[in-house]
């Protein structure tokens, strides 16, 4: 099957667009996609007649143009014949946003779809779906723009059985200044799921992180994914919801009592190299760093701190997940000390953490990030910068990004997310090097790193 | 590839539900996995003559369809020293439900190891590796891999377990012979690839590894509850 016209459309469909009511979610897909992106969109409606301005066509068939993609946001019994109408038509690919199929007991109506779709070699996505967010180029969400809080194009995919679940991560994305390149909602995966996207994103060149959110596998589906996902360059990400819900344990066997549900799931992403978050936070942490870094560590980290209570915090969340902070050569502690500005040269403790006072300026930081990213004893270097310490300025965010450019070992800075702060978080992100909002997701980057297989 | 004797050890096991002991110890030797050398005993005169043969102290276990859990029924003697203490048994045994036998075998020492398997509905055959003994549900010191494995997915398994150091050799202790435990899960790897479409899951519980060898001394497989049709197999 050929995605191409399912997420590079020029012509998009939108088939349900009602006459009468102006929230209806074909409405406001094909409001949004009129009004703000570089594609050609047509409105569908049996009765035909005007929508605003513009004519709807009676039937798919009646459109002077040829349909890349067809968004499908009727009424879910009239959705197999539209599919066949479509398929006819010569459309490329469909999004049925519509419900009322699977998920409300209607399997054999789904069905339908399915053999449809794989008798002409059709693919959609859905149904009981957002569908597609293609930052800048198309989105088939039935969210007002308006409402939306949109990350910036990037290199993240994300592919979420939930759509409420993918919306969440794009508004922590944006937050985080995480970039995204395609975000689906599968819905009920009926035809693509994530096996599918997962192939599919893995040859895309706008894609160098593929995320998902994933409830549940079908049988030996998981099998398929892993085996998959390990011979793909790419570094994969999953959030697996539903870990509190256990399979029938039987009793009569220790292993499946022990090998429960989750168990398994989270030792088979790992045995696969595939990088399992925890939760949401993990997740964005995780994309984060994975956008930005492809170097392996081994997870010995040095720290760089103005306050001698943060050091102590980052040092026990970094034991707490197995990451180790070694103790300084005396060459390196040498070479820091010597290139520190007076007044802080006498004060900082060059242990590791490396403590830099609050009398540090950009200078110092600079100083002891050059001198730890060039230490063997670390692989990786945390910067905790509280910019409410006078001796910091805005700058020092892009300074030490050269840093990293000159001496290629990670930095995953802790800056607190506030907007006066804007421009030392933006002088990390702008430069591609992560920064997170808490202390907690610095450790989570370095983490990522280190599990990752194809780092 | 299973072959026709363990086809054949599967079908006799499909109404049960499950392999009795002697059965799965055979399934395992044909397997080349290392059982204890034991001997199934219908009656008094062939358990006193296995037991002379395999040496005392034995250990005598309950062979019974309708007995999964043999402890629970005192259903395991171990450290039999001689005839009498044998005979002693025996005679409790037979009067337990479904009784089919007595399973005799030489006392085997060295530390406990589980080893299982089960066939998740999303990855299909997983292989377990886990400190053994009574606490093996409390501690759950347990590494899982989706089988089929490797060699180094044996050695990485067992490094990941909490207990690794007491395989190692703690306190002066002999350490065991990882070669062995490799080799032994290396071929229930295989065996439970083979075995996948008939199988829910399998114990080896416990497995006992000294610094010379591992040796699987009890061993449950539980079958797929919708089994493939017997004349399949």
């Amino acid at each position: 099957m050929d995605f191409t016209p399912l997420f590079h459309p020029k012509t998009i469909a939108v088939l349900g667009v009602s006459l009468t009511n102006d929230r209806h979610p074909a409405n406001v897909i094909y409001n949004k996609i009129h009004l703000r992106y570089p594609v050609k969109v047509y409105p569908v409606n049996p009765r035909g007649g005007q929508f605003q301005r513009d004519r709807v066509y009676a039937d798919i068939a009646d459109i002077p143009a040829h349909i890349d993609l067809a968004v499908v946001a009727a009424r879910a019994e009239f959705v197999p014949d539209i599919l066949e109408r479509c398929i006819k038509s010569g459309v490329g690919g469909a999004v049925i946003i519509s419900g009322g199929f699977a998920e409300s007991g209607r399997a054999e109506l789904q069905e339908r779809l399915v053999t449809l779709a794989r008798t002409a070699n059709f693919p959609f996505i859905g149904p009981n779906c957002l569908g597609i967010y293609a930052p800048t180029r198309f989105d088939t969400f039935f969210l007002p723009g308006e409402r939306l809080v949109r990350p910036d194009p990037g290199p993240v995919a994300i592919v979420s059985q939930s759509g409420g679940v993918l919306v969440d991560q794009m508004v922590k994305f944006a937050e985080q200044g995480v970039g995204l390149s395609l975000a689906v909602s599968i819905g009920n995966k009926a035809l693509i799921r994530e096996l599918d996207m997962l192939d599919y994103l893995s040859k895309d060149p706008a894609t160098r992180v593929i995320a998902f959110y994933v409830e549940g596998f079908d049988k030996n589906e998981g099998r398929r994914f892993v085996k998959a996902a390990a011979s793909i360059p790419k570094p994969i990400i999953v959030l697996k919801s539903g870990k509190s819900i256990e399979g029938r344990r039987a009793a009569s066997s220790h292993t499946a009592s022990l090998a429960g549900d989750h168990k398994v799931f989270s030792s088979v992403l790992a045995q696969h190299g595939i990088v399992e978050a925890d939760n949401e936070f993990e997740m964005v942490s995780f994309c984060e760093a994975l956008s930005c870094y492809r170097q392996k560590v081994q997870g010995r980290v040095g720290i760089i701190t103005v306050s001698g209570g943060h050091g102590v915090l980052v040092t026990d969340i970094c034991a707490a997940r197995g990451l180790a902070v070694p103790q300084l050569s005396n060459d390196t502690r040498q070479k820091i000390q010597e290139s520190l500005s007076a007044s802080v040269r006498g004060i900082a403790s060059l242990e590791n953490p490396v403590d830099l006072t609050g009398s540090a300026r950009d200078d110092d930081f600079v100083a002891a990030a050059n001198g730890l990213s060039r230490a063997l004893e670390v692989d990786c270097v945390i910067l905790l910068l509280l910019p409410y310490s006078p001796g910091i300025s805005s700058d020092l965010g892009a300074r030490l990004s050269y840093v990293f450019r000159r001496e290629n070992k990670p930095l995953v800075a802790y800056v607190p997310h506030q907007e006066k702060y804007r421009m030392l978080i933006e002088g990390f992100e702008l430069n591609n090097v992560p920064v997170s909002s808490s202390i907690d997701g610095a450790v989570l980057m370095v983490d990522a790193l280190r599990r990752c297989r194809t780092c | 590839m299973l072959n026709q004797d363990m086809r054949d050890i599967i079908r006799r096991a499909k109404s049960n539900g499950w392999v009795l002991e002697p059965e799965a110890k055979r399934l395992l030797s044909l397997g080349e996995i290392p059982v204890p050398d034991f001997c199934w005993a219908n009656t008094l005169p062939e358990a006193l003559a296995a037991a002379e043969e395999v040496g005392y102290p034995v250990v005598a276990k309950i062979v019974s369809p309708a007995i999964v859990h043999k402890s629970e029924v005192n259903g395991v003697a171990v450290g039999l020293e001689d005839a009498d203490a044998l005979t002693d048994v025996f005679s409790g045994f037979s009067k337990l439900e479904g009784f089919a036998g007595v399973l005799i075998e030489p006392l085997i020492s060295g530390i406990e190891l589980i080893i299982g398997a089960k066939i998740d509905y999303q990855f299909g055959p997983i292989i377990l590796i886990g400190i053994g003994g009574t606490g093996v549900e409390i501690y759950q010191d347990i590494a899982l891999r989706m089988a089929p494995l490797s060699d180094s997915d044996v050695s990485s398994m067992v490094e990941s377990l909490k207990g690794a150091k007491l395989l190692r050799g703690y306190r002066g202790a002999e350490p065991i012979h990882m070669p062995a435990l490799i080799r032994l899960v290396h071929h229930f790897s295989v065996l439970v690839m083979d075995l996948a479409d008939h199988i829910d899951t399998i114990d080896l519980n416990p497995v006992k590894c000294t610094g010379t060898t591992c040796v699987v001394v009890d061993a449950r497989i539980m079958l797929a509850e919708a089994a493939i049709p017997i004349e399949l197999i």
